[in-house]
């Protein structure tokens, strides 16, 4: 068999080879790098990271190829292709899987990105080799090069303009991984001469099987539950866990990240400040040194975070049913960030337990400020979180003159609603004020600021919050009571444990939205 | 006969057999017992047994109480209110209750029989002394109706029916109804209505609850006559959506079909809860252990007043002794110690079902001319299923009660309700009223059934709107009630033999819910207030 008889005809189709390995190659590095710094945060340690060890491993490949002796080298090229469309190709589902589910994700990550880059700086090499036969040094090295930088240039535009806009991480990656189980079969006919007959069959079925499997995972990808919250949520997930309680889900794009509570947006990190400063500050910025802190829901530690900016604070007891949700920042890096690592915090004690059982259980402590953020009425487990029974049991809570806050959902969208919470509270006895907020990922946002005794009418921020915030001052924070005619008071019934009837007006209301 | 689980699961629950069990694999829970009333003593009685205490072994008290159930408590219960506490309360069984008694587990409460009660109307003022001493009723507003706290009326979603294989919210089958069924319940819905507007000449309600307050007239009484499915009929209502409606009510509240309940009770069911018409039916109250509670309460206050494990074997009105002049003799045996003692009582409160007191008290039938052969009672199995987490749920989510369309059981209560506990663990409780007055072979089967053939058959009901339930359960325990709720069938209630089998039998006085013709609480309370209040009366003059 000689080495002569490659034509010119698949010397061109090889650089095409070259082209699309490079695209590959670079795809998956880039793959890489977006998926640690959405899962892990800190984009910029994690893409030096991931470019580093990629380039290395790339360098470590092409020494190893020294080693690959010239007679299997066509084998061993079509080999690495299927290998490099194996775990190239399967790296974002599986590391999308493995990130709710494994305790030392980093390593399971660095790990992907240096096989992958193994593989990849194997091809060059061997490639180069292959085609050595049939031209000048020169003339290898230059066209080589040059459609290796171009599949590099294509790939950096594919992939933010076309790739993860339209395909999505892991549906990208197995496109990719595809690509390169094609090279590898069509590497099949093209080297056809090189290669040893008998070994010829079990190469084929092997890269058809390949295909099989990445064509598989890409059509079943679109039935995937992950998947089918992208197309819902529009965004790529990077997180979806289903807990005991829950179905959690966390979504990364361009503008932050985004957690959704069985489908609903809880805060979208872009501008949950507004949302958070607004619910915080107005119950704790009038009490002179607030103390002891309850904080009921908002297992993201994002009140928390909030609230830690007193220095009076002595203790926070944040009650939070799902223990998935107060250690979501555990396995979410960029999550303790932007929580300031608030719920690691030596003053944090954290219950998970239905804060209905627990604000009931009699002889509980007592606290100066309450912070509730429970989802929104959506169900009659969450519901009666908001009933008359609920109200009365956290007066049981309470210390003299203190005051709580409460996010109430929109008022503009589901006024009924809202005026229900703030009717409900009013009809156990509390003093109310209500107040209202625009969060731009919401929309106009509807809170409560509640007490057992009177409330000041004039609200300053404390001297020394102020300085941190970046959505409230005085004046924004007095004019946040300002209701405005198009969120005026509506009638409602009281909301109670034996009628939920905010879980109905909810219903009734958020219904045509969704 | 032995039958295949298959054709034991269709006897039943009435499920054909071919949709019976088909899950192939017939797993049952790890853990789980039968339980029952103290059927041995009942038989060695009927044998003959009539053990006699020694001369020391009497003691003198003023009033005894035969049975521990919610009449014998409810009468306890005014006694001491009235200042006499000279009493004692003897009860079969190991614990007191009745047909109101609760279990527990290291999560829960949960009942074994009755599980609620409705708020009650202002004209029932005993029952609403005792609830607000319990801390139930919080006050009472101006025109007497009770206030009562939130966390002991049922929490919303109260029930959902299981139809056509989805939950809907409520017990009416409304899906794909016509016109013509929904006409229909509206015209019954009126016509409940028009009942409970309605006034007697004395300015008495037709139908409330103690029903010694409602109206004589016989245009009400009547309707004792007929039965509920005809009563249905008479005014041409045929749908099969509101006959279901109200055969589930029937069977609900007393273990009949609406064929065999007189429809006096049936109008009873709904009428007696509408404070006015066009009201909504009176919020329903119910705990963890349901009715259990209120035992609970009671028996804590009679204190060691109450006695279980006490099987009563004789009551002498007549005894020939000197020293018993004035008394009736009360011969008691205790199933723990295995000792007979007896009280001398200068009254008794029978506080047992009415079919006991011919073979409890002697010469009964030859003073008294009385015959109790029309009480009939009904048999239930009652199921408490522990779960380690709760089933997966599609449509109108977990409510307090859920019942389902297509089977002969009424469903189940979850016993976490009214604790807010929404996730994980929880107890169910199913209920299955044995309806089939004439296919005994059905009683048969239940009574010869083993623990792992009804716990069989409880799954295989359960498994239908939850096909998981067998992954999820931890534990589940059989109740099996022999006698537990008297039937009011058509005539019974306005029969003779049940009008006056609550007059007094000299020093005897009777105190059952029994005696109403219907099992509720409120009638047993009724009747315990009311046999404690004659005795009250002759004690005082």
């Amino acid at each position: 068999m000689s080495q002569g008889s490659m034509n010119r005809a698949p010397l061109v189709l090889l650089y095409l080879n070259v082209l699309i390995i490079a695209t590959c190659g670079l795809v998956y590095e880039l793959l890489a790098g977006t998926l640690a710094s959405y899962l892990l945060g800190d984009s910029v340690t994690q893409f030096s990271l991931v470019i580093g060890l990629y380039l290395s491993a790339m360098g470590a490949g092409a020494w190893v190829s020294r080693f690959v002796a010239d007679r299997s080298l066509a084998r061993c090229f079509i080999e690495v292709e299927l290998g490099v469309a194996l775990v190239g190709g399967l790296s974002a589902p599986l590391l999308f899987a493995a990130f709710s589910r494994v305790e030392i994700f980093g390593v399971v990550l660095y790990g992907f990105v240096f096989a992958i880059g193994l593989l990849v700086g194997l091809e060059l090499p061997l490639l180069m080799r292959l085609l050595k036969q049939h031209l000048d040094f020169e003339d290898l090295v230059s066209r080589v090069l040059a459609f290796d930088y171009i599949g590099a240039l294509l790939a950096s535009l594919m992939f933010p303009i076309f790739l993860v806009p339209r395909l999505g991480l892991v549906r990208t990656s197995l496109l990719c991984g595809l690509l390169n189980a094609a090279v590898g079969l069509w590497g099949t006919f093209l080297l056809r001469p090189l290669l040893v007959r008998r070994s010829l069959t079990g190469i084929r079925v092997r890269a058809w099987l390949v295909i099989g499997l990445l064509f598989a995972a890409f059509l079943k990808a679109e039935t995937l539950t992950t998947l089918s919250e992208e197309g819902m949520f529009g965004h790529t997930v990077i997180h979806a866990e289903t807990t005991a309680y829950q179905r959690l889900v966390l979504t990364r794009s361009e503008q932050g990240f985004r957690l959704y509570l069985n489908g609903h947006l809880q805060f979208n990190s872009m501008d949950e400040y507004r949302y958070h400063e607004a619910l915080v500050h107005p119950a704790l910025s009038p009490l002179k040194s607030p103390r002891q802190i309850l904080v009921l829901g908002g297992g993201d530690g994002l009140a928390v975070r909030e609230i830690l900016r007193y220095p009076s604070i002595e203790s926070v007891t944040l009650v939070d049913l799902d223990p998935g949700m107060t250690s979501l920042a555990d396995h979410f890096p960029p999550l303790a960030e932007l929580s300031k690592f608030s719920l690691k915090d030596p003053r944090v004690t954290i219950i998970n337990e239905d804060a209905f059982i627990w604000v009931g259980r009699e002889g509980g402590p007592r606290f100066d400020a309450v912070v509730i953020d429970f989802p929104d009425p959506g169900n009659f487990a969450v519901g009666k979180l908001y009933t008359t029974r609920f109200y009365r049991m956290l007066r049981e809570r309470l210390n003299d003159g203190a005051l709580v806050s409460i996010q109430c959902t929109s008022p503009l969208v589901a006024p009924r609603s809202y005026w229900c919470i703030v009717n409900t509270l009013e009809a156990v006895g509390y003093q109310v004020r209500p107040y209202h907020a625009p969060v731009p990922t919401f929309g106009e946002w509807g809170f409560v600021l509640a007490s057992t005794g009177p409330i000041p009418k004039h609200l300053a921020i404390s001297g020394n919050v102020a300085p941190g915030l970046r959505f409230l001052n005085d004046d924004i924070l007095n004019s946040m009571f300002e209701i405005p005619p198009d969120l005026a008071r509506v009638k409602t019934e009281t909301n109670q444990l034996n009628n939920q009837a905010l879980v109905r007006y909810y219903d009734q209301e958020w219904g045509v939205w969704k | 006969m032995r039958l295949s689980r298959r054709e034991l699961i269709a006897a039943i629950l009435g499920t054909p057999a071919l949709l019976a069990g088909c899950a192939a694999e017939a797993r049952l829970p790890a853990e789980g017992e039968l339980l029952g009333q103290s059927a041995e003593i009942g038989h060695r009685l009927r044998d003959g047994f009539r053990p006699q205490p020694t001369g020391d072994q009497w003691r003198d008290v003023q009033v005894a109480i035969v049975g521990g159930g919610a009449s014998g408590l409810a009468a306890g219960w005014n006694l001491m209110k009235a200042g006499c506490d000279d009493f004692v309360i003897l009860e079969l069984e190991p614990v007191h209750g009745g047909t109101s008694r609760s279990g527990r587990s290291d999560l829960t409460r949960y009942p074994w029989g009755a599980h609620y009660i409705p708020v009650p109307l202002a004209e029932n003022t005993r029952l609403i002394e005792l609830l607000t001493e319990m801390r139930v009723v919080e006050s009472v507003a101006e025109d007497g109706s009770p206030v009562v706290g939130e966390q002991f009326l049922c929490r919303d979603p109260e029930e959902r029916l299981f139809y056509q294989g989805e939950w809907i919210e409520g017990l009416f089958p409304d899906k794909d109804a016509s016109q013509e069924d929904l006409a229909q319940v509206n015209a019954f819905r009126k016509e409940i209505d028009r009942w409970a507007a309605w006034r007697d000449p004395s300015g008495r309600r037709a139908f409330t609850i103690p029903t010694s307050q409602s109206s004589e007239d016989p245009l009400v009484t009547d309707l004792d006559q007929i039965s509920m499915a005809e009563w249905l009929r008479a005014h041409g209502w045929t749908s099969s959506r509101l006959h279901w409606l109200v055969d589930y009510s029937c069977r609900d509240d007393y273990g009949l079909t609406a064929e065999q309940t007189s429809a006096w009770a049936g109008l009873l069911y709904f009428v007696a809860r509408l404070k006015a018409p066009g009201a909504d039916h009176q919020p329903l109250i119910t705990w963890p252990e349901g009715n259990g509670r209120i035992m609970d309460h009671l028996a804590t206050r009679v204190g060691d007043r109450l006695q279980t494990g006490m099987a009563v074997t004789q009551i002498s009105p007549t005894p020939d002794d000197a020293e018993s002049t004035d008394r009736v003799n009360v011969v008691c045996f205790n199933t723990n110690t295995q000792h007979v003692g007896g009280f001398r009582a200068r009254h008794v409160i029978f506080a047992a079902p009415q079919f006991l007191a011919p073979r409890l008290i002697e010469g009964f039938t030859e003073r008294t001319g009385r015959r109790t052969n029309e009480f009939e009672y009904g048999s239930w199995l009652v199921a408490n299923l522990h779960l380690s987490n709760r089933p997966r749920e599609r449509s109108f989510p977990l409510s307090w009660d859920n019942v389902f369309h297509d089977s002969r059981s009424l469903g189940y209560v979850v016993a976490t309700h009214q604790t807010g506990h929404d996730h994980g663990p929880t107890v169910l409780t199913w209920y299955y009223p044995y309806c089939d007055a004439d296919a005994r072979g059905v009683r048969e089967l239940l009574l010869k059934a083993t623990w792992s053939e009804l716990a069989d058959v409880v799954l295989a009901d359960m498994e239908r709107p939850h096909p998981e339930i067998r992954k999820l359960i931890t534990r589940l325990d059989v109740f099996r009630w022999g006698h537990a709720m008297i039937r009011p069938k058509p005539g019974f209630i306005t029969s003779h033999q049940c009008r006056i089998a609550r007059r007094p039998d000299g020093r005897i006085h009777f105190a059952n819910t029994d005696l109403s013709g219907i099992a509720l609480f409120e009638e047993a309370f009724d009747h315990g207030c009311r046999a404690s209040a004659e005795i009250l009366q002759k004690i005082n003059g």
